[in-house]
């Protein structure tokens, strides 16, 4: 495995098992997402307001906000902010809060999420204001499948086609469970390409794992002249074989010797 | 009244447990959750009785909505997901669709305050009372305990209407012996006598207010502790009335924000009629961040500790 993915993995579980919290699933779900984006995707400087460039930086938004351990640690191990304050996660008056926030100016966080389902309308305003300040920057979002159940994601699809937002490309991390239970016994989504395809989104199903896959639909993405759907196959728990496909994973720490065990995984 | 030995009791398992039996007794009970059935403890419900109980998947606005519906055909419906997203997010369907035609939806809510813990400011429902409180002809009761949510439970479903309960996320002494408490919605409880100050609390701050109150004592401080689960209708007002006259000091304690929530039903009675000095304790006009629960109720100043040491100073000053 991708020695950049492997220590973004292996954080994301010693965050959450010092942090005795958090949600191990669906951060590892979306590691490989979010490597591509950071280290061949966008265009974001680590040093983030201090860069000259930092109007010019395309936006991210972690619209499914618990996976926030997968972000913090793709973002330090990207040089955003000390390596170290990884582990000050979900504590009192850490700047790695349980959910991202823009509060307490923690290098890399776009918006505030948490609350499920706000993430994309945020990106279309955002999307919007590029547009009317003539910024060629590009606005990413990931969200959850779980999360395409919330109704104001698909009023923010409506509005992304009907106003043409070719700058805005969306990530669902498909990885088909959410709290209680698969995706599709809870209020199943399919036909999910054809429901994006039919609110105005050019749509690309591809395996959410595979690094060229996933880089292959972004750059079809970046010159596509509508809004655009990436459908990630992932598995929730990626990496860890205990974890994988357990929705029991979804928002509960390691205890020392899962962790121990996990690190062997990752290890290996 | 009270228990003798404190046991820790989940007021959760309380909910899920007084569903099962709500439903066994009353086919018209149905159940509604989105996505958090095992946080609010619903799955017990939906064990029992799977074709009366609807997930809505991540999808809040549409489940309260749905209650209103199933509410319009005559059936019974409990309404559960954290308080923040029953609430905040859900606010016009709960006064358009549920209060203003005055149905019949039960909305419990759990994972109140800042207790919530590491999950941080965005699921810490702060201001959940203040929400619910503003609107007309819904009742809104935060029991303190899992015998008194077990109470309040059976209390919504036998009155018709909308009602909002909050429970906590936390397990929590329990307070109330299940043989003698009996939850009343028009009086306030008083847990102890009093002379110097009157404390009025509801939810999980009442064992800490317990505590505290003793801990007062020791230090000479006589406090008279009412416990007021029913914040609306606020048809306790008199027993705060006459507690007040008493005392002539009136604090209150609550895991939610200083505006609009028990500080404030209390010192709107108050200053209508019997204008009395109130020092409301929760959570200042602020979010909440993440952190571990008692280190929480700590920074916020809710636990036994701080709440003696910051009553104390305030009567010290006075
Ligand atoms: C509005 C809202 N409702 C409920 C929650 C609680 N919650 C957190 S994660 C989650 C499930 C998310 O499932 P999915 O979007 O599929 O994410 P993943 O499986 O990738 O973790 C829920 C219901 C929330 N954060 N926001």
């Amino acid at each position: 495995m991708n020695s950049f993915n492997n220590n973004v993995r292996r954080d994301i579980l010693k965050m959450i098992h010092g942090a005795k919290s958090g949600h191990p699933g669906g951060s590892l779900s979306c590691v490989e997402i979010l490597s591509v984006l950071y280290n061949k995707v966008m265009f974001v400087p680590p040093e983030w307001k201090k860069s000259p460039d930092f109007q010019k930086r395309d936006r991210f938004i972690l619209s499914k906000g618990h996976a926030s351990a997968a972000l913090y640690s793709t973002l330090a191990n990207k040089g955003f902010f000390a390596h170290d304050e990884l582990f000050t996660f979900r504590k009192l008056a850490s700047r790695l809060q349980g959910h991202p926030s823009t509060r307490l100016g923690l290098e890399g966080i776009e918006v505030s999420t948490g609350s499920l389902g706000q993430g994309l309308s945020i990106a279309v305003g955002i999307a919007l204001a590029l547009k009317l300040n003539a910024n060629s920057a590009k606005v990413f979002v990931l969200l959850g499948d779980g999360e395409m159940q919330e109704g104001s994601v698909w009023e923010a699809l409506m509005s992304a086609s009907h106003k043409k937002l070719d700058n805005l490309i969306i990530v669902i991390d498909r990885n088909k469970l959410q709290i209680d239970g698969d995706t599709d016994d809870v209020k199943s989504l399919e036909p999910l390409d054809k429901k994006l395809q039919a609110f105005g989104w050019e749509c690309m199903e591809v395996d959410g794992h595979n690094e060229d896959e996933l880089e292959n639909a972004f750059n079809v993405a970046k010159s596509s002249g509508v809004p655009f759907a990436i459908i990630a196959n992932t598995l929730k728990g990626k990496g860890v074989s205990f974890m994988e496909n357990n929705v029991g994973w979804h928002g509960k720490a390691p205890n020392d010797d899962e962790l121990k065990r996990a690190l062997e995984e990752l290890n290996a | 009244m009270l228990k003798k030995t404190l046991e820790i009791k989940s007021p959760r398992n309380a909910y899920g447990e007084t569903l099962v039996e709500l439903g066994a007794a009353n086919k018209n009970i149905v159940v509604l959750d989105a996505d958090l059935s095992c946080s609010t403890q619903t799955c017990k419900f939906q064990k029992v009785f799977p074709e009366r109980f609807f997930n809505s998947g991540i999808a809040e606005q549409d489940m309260m909505c749905t209650a209103a519906g199933l509410a319009a055909e005559g059936k019974i419906p409990f309404v559960s997901t954290f308080a923040m997203f029953a609430t905040a997010r859900c606010l016009d369907q709960i006064r358009n669709s549920i209060c203003y035609p005055r149905l019949n939806v039960k909305i419990v809510a759990t994972h109140g305050g800042v207790t919530v813990g590491e999950d941080g400011a965005s699921h810490q429902a702060l201001e959940d009372i203040s929400y619910m409180r503003s609107i007309p002809d819904i009742c809104v009761i935060v029991p303190a305990d899992y015998n008194e949510v077990k109470q309040v439970v059976k209390y919504a479903a036998e009155i018709y209407g909308p009602v909002y309960i909050r429970i906590a996320r936390t397990s929590l002494k329990s307070v109330f012996d299940e043989d003698k408490y009996i939850f009343n919605p028009e009086r306030a409880v008083k847990i102890c006598e009093g002379s110097d100050v009157t404390i009025v609390t509801n939810g999980e701050t009442l064992c800490e207010v317990i505590a505290c109150a003793q801990m007062l004592k020791d230090k000479g401080i006589s406090a008279e502790v009412l416990h007021v689960p029913v914040v609306k209708p606020f048809l306790a007002a008199s027993d705060v009335i006459e507690s007040a006259k008493k005392t002539g000091m009136v604090i209150t304690v609550e895991n939610h924000s200083i505006i609009g929530g028990l500080g404030s039903a209390v010192c709107e009675v108050l200053s209508q009629n019997l204008p009395t000095r109130v020092l409301r304790i929760g959570t200042p006009d602020c979010f909440g961040q993440s952190g571990e629960q008692r280190s929480l109720l700590e920074f916020y100043g809710l636990t036994d500790k701080k709440l003696c040491e910051n009553i104390s100073r305030y009567l010290e000053k006075r």
